[in-house]
């Protein structure tokens, strides 16, 4: 099986693996009581280090990083911590379109509650306006805008963004689930005051996460009990799996994703070469570096998907046919894509794990898929 | 670590032989000396059909059929079964194929894709429907007017130019058809839509007057 959607989440590092299962076994402790037991004791030095790594990471303060269930519960609790929050004054919430559902489902639901909240839109390769985000600001108190995008791989400008907000006194909050460990993230020379992050994308354990909140940034906690986690995240930590996040963490060099940046052009180049394919997002240095989403015309996206898996690969579409809602991406449309480019949408994502001879093999497998059903599709061939 | 084929048919809930007519599609292409063709669907559903039919004329029986796709699985698998279940009928045979036979043949559909049963369905009556005209035992009346004009897709939108309101009316009178379009005529889709609209219409003896009345976005 050749696995490229790493996107949607990674397989655990072995070497990760054995040391949860030690933190479930052996050190199985948990952190708390006032003096405690040596368990307890070992289990807050494992976690107060895993703090440490993983603030370092970001450029942060170990004091700064909040322990979650993973990037959903972090979005949730950094635009609802915010947005709740009495010091803010119920001010506007912006975000833009195509962020992950964690966050637009978030925001939008705030307008139910009386709030007001900007959706920005992107352009065709899923950039924010700087202007039109500069022109929302007066009377906002949020700004929730995403790194890298889960399916066209476009980076925002975060040190630019952050800078604007900064400057207006907003508070600027980014999702970074898809970039973490993977491209450089620096939350004091960025002007980040809020930062999700996950560790299932970088070959973690799953139901692990963060959130970075800058010392001084207020929050609404939205689990309360025993005061855990600064008081922002009561209730017992995962201590497994954030002993894994953390060493998964460590294990992510920049060599990787030098190697993911190559493979992840090279797999572009071969798939372009496919008759009537684009690219959905940038290319070069502004797509995160493991991420590639092309759209292949006259074919949709479910029948691709399937047959591509029934050959040992396995990826993912925009396809409204492959939703249970039978909704194309809400992403490709907001770039100002089609339908017929939502449908036709695959999204490969590569790990530090993925091999050379597996992307070849990946870009084999789809274009003969692609022209195999164009063969019998009547969208093909165009009248001159 | 399971199977593909077999996660496939637990996850979707597609039957072994919905998977089967989708790997192996029967009667797929172009049908070169087809009398009569019907394309049904649109893009932006992502689920669209094109029926070709050869026809013996004094049994009016169906002598070979085929199909091309653009869909998912559901949407080849039904388009594929449906060939096979109208191959050798007559017409009037085929007519009651029904889209609840198309989904039993195949053991069944999920509940979210039964609406490619009924596409394959609605296809092959607009065949139909259009050959009865082509031999003048049919009248070509609103109804096939309607009919085949769903099978002519919005370039843009992917929308068929009736339910997208794109066609602002039609008139029939003797032999002439007269289509009114929602469209300016130098808009860069007004060739493309005549091409199509002519295309579904092709066979049949009318003269086809196709008219631009601007964009439906111009006058308030």
């Amino acid at each position: 099986m050749i696995y490229l959607d790493n996107a949607e989440t990674t397989p655990v590092d072995p070497e990760v693996a054995k040391i949860v299962l030690d933190y479930m076994v052996e050190h199985f402790g948990l952190p708390g009581g006032e003096f405690g037991h040596h368990l307890q004791e070992e289990a807050t030095e494992a976690v107060e280090k895993a703090r440490e790594i993983i603030a370092g990471k970001i450029g942060a303060e170990p004091s700064e990083i909040v322990f979650t269930s993973g990037a959903t519960e972090s979005n949730n609790l950094a635009i609802k911590g915010v947005a709740y929050h009495p010091s803010y004054k119920r001010g506007r919430v912006v975000t833009s379109a195509i962020e992950h559902k964690s966050v637009l489902d978030t925001a939008l639901n705030l307008r139910r509650l009386g709030y007001q909240v900007e959706v920005l839109p992107v352009d065709s390769e899923g950039f924010v306006d700087l202007d039109r985000l500069q022109s929302v600001l007066s009377g906002s108190c949020l700004v929730s805008i995403q790194h890298a995008n889960q399916e066209i791989g476009t980076l925002q400008d975060l040190k630019a963004i952050g800078e604007i907000c900064r400057e207006k006194g907003v508070l600027f909050h980014t999702d970074a689930a898809q970039s973490f460990a993977k491209e450089s993230l620096d939350v004091k020379a960025m002007n980040i005051d809020l930062m999700s992050i996950t560790s299932h994308l970088i070959h973690g354990p799953k139901g692990v996460g963060a959130l970075y909140v800058r010392e001084g940034v207020e929050l609404l906690p939205l689990i309360e009990g025993d005061g855990r986690e600064r008081g922002l995240r009561s209730g017992s930590q995962n201590v497994p799996a954030i002993v894994g996040f953390a060493e998964a963490v460590k294990r992510a060099t920049p060599e990787d994703a030098a190697k993911m940046r190559k493979l992840r052009d090279r797999l572009i180049d071969r798939l372009l070469q496919v008759e009537d394919s684009k690219l959905n997002g940038p290319r070069g240095e502004k797509r995160v570096c493991h991420n590639v989403n092309v759209t292949f015309k006259y074919v949709e996206g479910e029948a691709l998907l399937l047959q591509a898996e029934m050959q040992g690969l396995v990826c993912n579409t925009g396809s409204a046919c492959y939703s249970q809602r039978l909704e194309p991406s809400h992403v490709i449309t907001a770039i100002g894509g089609t339908h017929e480019d939502a449908h036709g949408s695959m999204r490969l994502s590569l790990s530090k794990m993925t091999t050379q001879e597996e992307v070849d093999a990946a870009a084999e497998i789809l274009s003969n898929v692609v022209v195999r059903l164009r063969s019998f599709s009547p969208l093909t061939r165009r009248r001159g | 670590m399971s199977k593909p084929d077999a996660s496939i048919q637990r996850r979707i809930g597609y039957t072994e032989k919905v998977i089967e007519h989708f790997t192996n599609p029967r009667n797929v292409g172009k049908l070169e000396d087809a009398d009569v063709t019907a394309k049904v669907g649109s893009v932006a559903c992502g689920d669209l059909i094109k029926l070709y039919l050869k026809i013996d004329q004094n049994t009016e029986r169906i002598e070979k059929i085929t199909f091309e796709s653009y869909g998912c699985a559901a949407n080849i698998a039904t388009s594929s079964i449906l060939t096979e279940l109208a191959k050798g009928k007559t017409l009037e045979e085929a007519r009651k194929i029904t889209f609840k036979d198309i989904a039993d043949e195949l053991g069944g559909l999920p509940k979210i894709k039964m609406h490619c049963a009924v596409l394959s369905k609605t296809g092959l009556d607009a065949a139909i429907s259009k050959y009865y005209a082509m031999k003048g035992k049919a009248k070509i009346d609103d109804t096939l007017v309607k009919l085949l004009l769903k099978g002519v897709l919005d370039p843009i939108t992917g929308v068929d130019i009736i339910s997208s309101k794109t066609t602002e009316s039609i008139s029939i009178e003797d032999h002439t058809v007269t289509i009114a379009l929602r469209v300016d005529e130098k808009s860069p889709i007004a060739k493309e839509l005549e091409n199509d609209i002519r295309e579904a219409f092709e066979g049949l003896s009318v003269s086809l007057n196709i008219v631009f009345k601007g964009s439906q976005h111009s006058t308030k």
